[in-house]
């Protein structure tokens, strides 16, 4: 895809994260913004999946993903962001995006294998698992000779959960390197600013010190500067490291209201302000 | 009576380490992970026989669990390996989220459970474990009774699609059971049959039961004894059968008295069946450094109280 036709599916994945957010009044618009350049360059250019179409002409969904590359979306919260780019996707129909957070949906306010919606390999959501989930994923393609790789993101304010710096230690120490992990680095938080709720300080130097081949992507919210990163991240697996790619967003990006602090983090907009944050979103696909 | 010897005493632990001897040889999609409690574990031979299939993950229970739930994304059927207190209590949210919740393929195998940890005292003696694990939605509860059902369980474990919590021991404990036992996860084992008191045993109690089995004979009382090994999903069939018989029913477990195989039970009687019931189990209260055997008759947890327990259920019939 191109640059631009990449740009065109997050301007419609983020009208699907305020729409989502907003249908049910609950769920986290700010951090699904921010990362959403990032899931659509992974889903639509960088990872290699099975594109086999199964049932209804969804695209066939199997949990060992043998020969697929996975994702692992640690802090589950940012779960719109998740669900809409896996219906634009293929994995399933977009008008289920309107049962987000209500009741007997498959897309509960957290990722969940337990509704078996296709796309998702682990229930996440409670913080810092999902490194550790990544790594072994990871050493199972490893035991099957399966080439594949493993992706895995994680905020910033999840660094300070104590489970990602022993997955941080195991990764190096197995030689992981079919792992590229990120952390969404917006620098906010529900209680505010990270640096002040709880200072993670240098966790470049802290995943350097740890073993991992660290990588930044500086504007992660600029789509050529995502593939970019992606694709030096990729010709950086198979040489006995783990990659952690620092990755740079603005919480709300897109939103002009959202961006900026972390009011946004779990807020969800009023029929108003879902009027203003679409009039800065084109629609590229149609409208769930 | 029907008559129990054993010719060999062996720890639990060590079944499951044959058990994990046997797996390796037999399934190539079984991986063991372990918290830096290799040897206590007993499951050198696995390692030796399949370097590739083992991960050492260090002192940090948390991250195994997680590597654990991940290596089944992939058709692996992984062992994550520890003792009993830090594979449930400090790890219950990773247990409960990644494997229990995402219904993963992950075997929690767990040893030195419960007070016959002995010397490392109340920090390390888990009494809570089966509460904590019964209670959760997708997870079966294992608690074998000697070696030989310890490695029936662990290799029923790995052929079970689903998490599974297989919890056994430190000590020494006489081995009695068939060492060809067919292993049925969830089917009560009929022990002795008997009509005046139902005795519901687990883990290390299965073999202090068959004893105060013996002294109540003695004293012409005829006991039924049952061994529950798993805890969750409950035979409540067998049990039901068993107190409609003899109207009474002493449980007995290496666990608290709150959350255990008794309270299991009890929910049981209560939703089917009015009969009373006394508990053999921990008081609520933490163990204590010193023996097994110490502390076990400390504690209530022998022979002498399952008698003492049984005489109490018979008066109390209704």
């Amino acid at each position: 895809m191109t640059t631009q036709n990449l740009q065109a599916v997050a301007s419609q994945v983020r009208r699907d994260i305020v729409r989502q957010v907003h249908g049910c009044q609950s769920g986290h618009p700010g951090g699904s913004l921010g990362c959403t350049d990032l899931i659509v360059a992974l889903y639509f250019q960088i990872m290699k999946i099975n594109n086999r179409k199964g049932k209804g002409g969804f695209l066939s969904f199997n949990m060992d993903g043998t020969n697929e590359d996975l994702f692992f979306l640690s802090n589950g919260h940012i779960s719109p962001v998740f669900y809409s780019v896996l219906a634009r996707r293929g994995y399933f129909d977009v008008k289920e995006l309107s049962t987000f957070r209500k009741i007997n949906s498959r897309l509960q306010g957290h990722p969940t294998t337990h509704e078996h919606l296709p796309g998702i390999r682990i229930a996440s959501g409670s913080l810092g698992q999902g490194l550790s989930v990544a790594i072994g994923a990871a050493l199972a393609k490893k035991l099957n000779s399966d080439k594949s790789l493993v992706f895995c993101l994680m905020g910033d304010g999840e660094q300070q959960e104590g489970q990602v710096w022993e997955a941080a230690q195991a990764a190096p120490h197995h030689k992981v390197d079919n792992l590229i992990a990120f952390v969404d680095l917006n620098g906010q938080q529900i209680d505010g600013p990270t640096e002040k709720v709880m200072n993670n300080r240098d966790l470049k130097a802290k995943y350097k010190a740890f073993g991992w081949n660290v990588i930044e992507i500086k504007k992660g919210n600029d789509m050529e500067e995502v593939v970019k990163g992606l694709r030096k991240a990729k010709r950086l697996t198979g040489k006995g490291q783990p990659i952690m790619v620092m990755l740079t967003t603005e919480m709300g990006a897109g939103v002009d209201f959202m961006m900026g602090s972390h009011k946004w983090h779990g807020v969800a907009p009023n029929d108003e302000q879902l009027a203003a944050a679409l009039a800065q979103l084109p629609e590229t696909l149609g409208d769930y | 009576m029907k008559k129990y010897t054993f010719t060999d005493k062996k720890d639990t632990r060590s079944g499951f380490g044959a058990g994990m001897t046997e797996l390796g040889r037999t399934n190539p999609d079984v991986v063991v992970l372990c918290a830096d409690l290799v040897g206590s574990l007993k499951i050198d031979t696995f390692i030796k026989e399949n370097p590739e299939r083992f991960f050492q993950m260090g002192i940090a229970e948390a991250n195994m669990m997680g590597v654990a739930a991940g290596l089944t994304i992939g058709g692996k059927i992984p062992f994550a390996t520890t003792f009993a207190n830090f594979g449930s209590s400090r790890v219950y949210d990773q247990i409960r989220q990644s494997i229990a919740y995402s219904d993963k393929n992950v075997k929690v195998a767990v040893s030195h459970a419960g007070l016959t940890l002995g010397e490392d005292g109340a920090t390390h003696q888990i009494l809570e474990d089966l509460a904590m694990m019964r209670s959760l939605p997708n997870m079966t509860v294992i608690n074998p009774c000697d070696f030989n059902q310890t490695k029936a369980a662990t290799i029923a474990a790995a052929n079970f699609d689903g998490p599974v919590y297989l919890r056994f021991g430190r000590p020494v404990v006489p081995v009695f059971t068939d060492p060809d036992q067919k292993f049925e996860i969830g089917k009560a084992w009929m022990v002795n049959e008997g009509k005046d008191v139902t005795i519901i045993a687990t883990g290390h109690l299965v073999w202090e039961a068959i004893q105060a089995g013996e002294i109540l004979e003695a004293q012409g009382i005829d006991a039924e004894i049952i061994n529950i090994h798993t805890i969750k999903p409950l035979d409540t069939k067998a049990i039901l059968k068993s107190v409609a018989k003899t109207k009474c029913v002493v449980t007995c477990e290496e666990h608290q008295k709150n959350g255990g195989l008794g309270d299991a039970v009890a929910q049981t009687l209560a939703q089917n069946l009015l009969a009373p019931q006394e508990y053999v189990a921990v008081n609520d209260s933490f163990g204590e450094s010193g023996t097994p055997a110490q502390l076990m008759e400390k504690y209530g947890l022998n022979a002498a109280s399952i008698v003492e327990k049984a005489l109490k259920a018979i008066q109390r019939k209704i």
